[in-house]
């Protein structure tokens, strides 16, 4: 394999987008560099797939300018669609075509030749394990089955990069997982990967970097780390026996935020083993009796909740399916 | 590749694509293929001896024969339109958006497969009518301008009906607008002389499109000169074609999000 020099894959500067009235990107800015995996995370409604298909040359901005692979969306779109490939949310497969059809359908359009099309069609048909469904209908798949179709058909001209929006949701576990397995050795293969999703894990395992998205706007982007340092640190939680034994952990503890209600004492604690072992040793030693003990430590959640706050799933989410139905 | 070269590629694998889709559901095809057919079996088995009276000095089939066969190419144009629809309303019309390949390949591929179609079923239906007792007049040339006249007409329509079917909100309000281009030869001088008719619809029948058609090919076929009647019949498929290709274009090229 050949060292490619670092480069920019997708550049976004001041990205807008208005539906009517709704302001659905209201300035949108992030770098994604080659061979990495970019995560748009965002609830229902804040705009990911305007942004998927504004970038994947689907539909046109309002303001702002987006570079893929080097290319402006809207003065060079082919060369845009030459090196991306995508999948969105809504099956992009021809259900009155087999499986193998729509791979040969695909190898045909690229115009990579008889022969190459169908070594590819077959190459895919076996690394997604659809030989068995390969002469079947797609209209006959099931939702999974479609989705792998989907992404088969996207990697049949081996973009360089690809869009994947929310390409797990409605997936079973297991698929889920082979999905993710796929995103990886894509990404070990040089291929630069943007992602929308709404599930945290997802964007934890998977993304170099996390833009969170909402309301139109990049409300937070870093690394998963970066992000999570963003709210409140880790803590144990203790629930004591009674009053009495309250007062005195908090005594102990003075660091910590008490609870008389429920009776419970919330630590900062980086949540290690060593720290926990000390802290439990100090109640030990003062004959403190614990009824309950759990750790907390921060993740995408917090940040998701702290950053959206409870904005999400507002009229934005009737826009954004018009949206999805319109581009059909 | 040069463009031009590119766009016939990509064209031909869309015509593939639709050919593959008319074979594994042939109903839709199977019915505008037949429905001429019916209609011959129709206003020449059924009417024809009461129809036949009005036509003066004439065998009735030799009179509606062209009729049919322009009812034939109005009939298959709903098949395009339909195609084109529901093909809309799949997930990978989107995938094809954003793919490097010709913009109108899509439509000309729905264009000649919807030809093709149309082009069989008025082939048959002329066999029919011959089978009936069709005897047209037509040398070499007589039958070398219908055919280019019908092969010219059908390609107006269907990019017209393509156009139609872009516009529909969905797959039945595709099925509702050729109704009208159908129905249109009735009010022609398709199945009974214009001069039989109420004084308005009358005017109606002799100014509208098809009537002139129906008289070129009447006359082409019986081996007469059918000059003017076919200099306005190509002029009115150049501008239908014309208008259909522009707006069938702009529809599909259309910012989905606008």
């Amino acid at each position: 394999m050949t060292t490619k020099p670092v480069q920019t894959a997708i550049e976004v500067v001041g990205l807008r987008k208005a539906f009517g009235d709704k302001v659905v990107l209201d300035g949108l800015d992030f770098e994604v560099p080659r061979g990495t995996v970019f995560s748009l995370l965002g609830p229902n409604g804040a705009g990911k797939t305007t942004a998927v298909q504004i970038l994947s040359t689907l539909i046109g901005a309002d303001g702002g300018e987006a570079r893929v692979a080097g290319r402006d969306v809207a003065r060079d779109p082919d060369g845009v669609r030459r090196a991306i490939g995508v999948t969105g949310q809504y099956s992009a497969v021809d259900g009155l075509l087999t499986g193998r059809e729509n791979l040969i359908l695909m190898a045909d359009l690229y115009r990579l030749g008889r022969a190459e099309g169908r070594r590819r069609a077959d190459a895919l048909l076996e690394r997604f394990d659809l030989v068995e469904a390969a002469g079947k209908l797609a209209s006959t798949y099931s939702g999974g089955m479609r989705r792998k179709l989907d992404i088969a058909m996207t990697l049949v001209a081996e973009p360089q990069i690809i869009f994947l929006d929310e390409p797990t949701t409605g997936l079973d576990p297991r698929s889920r997982r082979a999905m993710w397995e796929m995103v990886r050795s894509l990404v070990a293969g040089g291929v630069t990967i943007f992602l929308t999703t709404q599930y945290l894990d997802e964007a934890d395992r998977l993304a170099d970097r996390i833009g969170v998205l909402n309301g139109g706007r990049l409300v937070a982007e870093g690394t998963s780390e970066q992000l999570k340092r963003m709210v409140p640190g880790g803590h144990v939680v203790l629930r004591l026996a009674g009053p009495d034994g309250l007062d005195a952990a908090a005594r102990v503890l003075p660091a910590s935020a008490r609870d008389d209600e429920a009776l419970t004492l919330q630590v900062p604690s980086d949540g290690g083993v060593r720290s926990l072992r000390a802290l439990l040793g100090r109640l030990e030693d003062e004959a403190i009796e614990v009824e309950e003990f759990s750790v907390h430590t921060p993740d995408l959640d917090d940040v998701f909740l702290a950053l959206t706050g409870d904005t999400a799933g507002d009229a934005g989410d009737q826009q954004d399916d018009e949206r999805k139905a319109a581009s059909r | 590749m040069t463009p031009i070269s590119q766009a016939m590629a990509d064209s031909a694998t869309m015509l593939r694509r639709n050919l593959r889709h008319a074979l594994r559901y042939p109903s839709l095809s199977v019915s505008s293929i037949i429905t001429p057919i019916l209609f011959l079996l129709l206003f020449v088995g059924v009417f024809g001896k009461a129809l036949g009276k009005g036509v003066g000095g004439v065998d009735y089939i030799d009179y509606v024969t062209p009729g049919i066969i322009l009812m034939a190419v109005a009939s298959g144009c709903m098949s395009p339109s339909v195609a084109v629809a529901v093909d809309m309303t799949e997930g990978v019309i989107a995938r094809f958006r954003t793919m490097p390949i010709a913009r109108s390949s899509l439509l000309t591929g729905h264009v000649v497969g919807s030809m093709m179609q149309t082009l069989i079923s008025l082939v048959l239906s002329v066999l029919a009518a011959v089978a009936m007792g069709y005897r047209p007049d037509a040398g070499l040339g007589g039958w070398l301008g219908a055919a280019g006249l019908m092969v010219l007409l059908t390609f107006a329509l269907t990019w017209f009906a393509v156009a139609l079917g872009l516009l529909a909100k969905g797959p039945e309000g595709a099925s509702n607008s050729p109704l009208l281009i159908q129905f249109l030869p009735f009010l022609g001088s398709a199945i009974v002389p214009p001069d039989s008719m109420p004084a308005g619809v009358r005017w109606f029948a002799e100014y509208q499109p098809f009537t002139p058609m129906i008289e070129a090919l009447r006359k082409l076929l019986m081996g007469q000169p059918a000059g003017h009647d076919a200099a306005v019949s190509v002029a009115w498929c150049v501008g239908v074609a014309v208008v259909g290709y522009l707006w069938s274009k702009r529809l599909f090229n259309r910012d989905p999000s606008r």
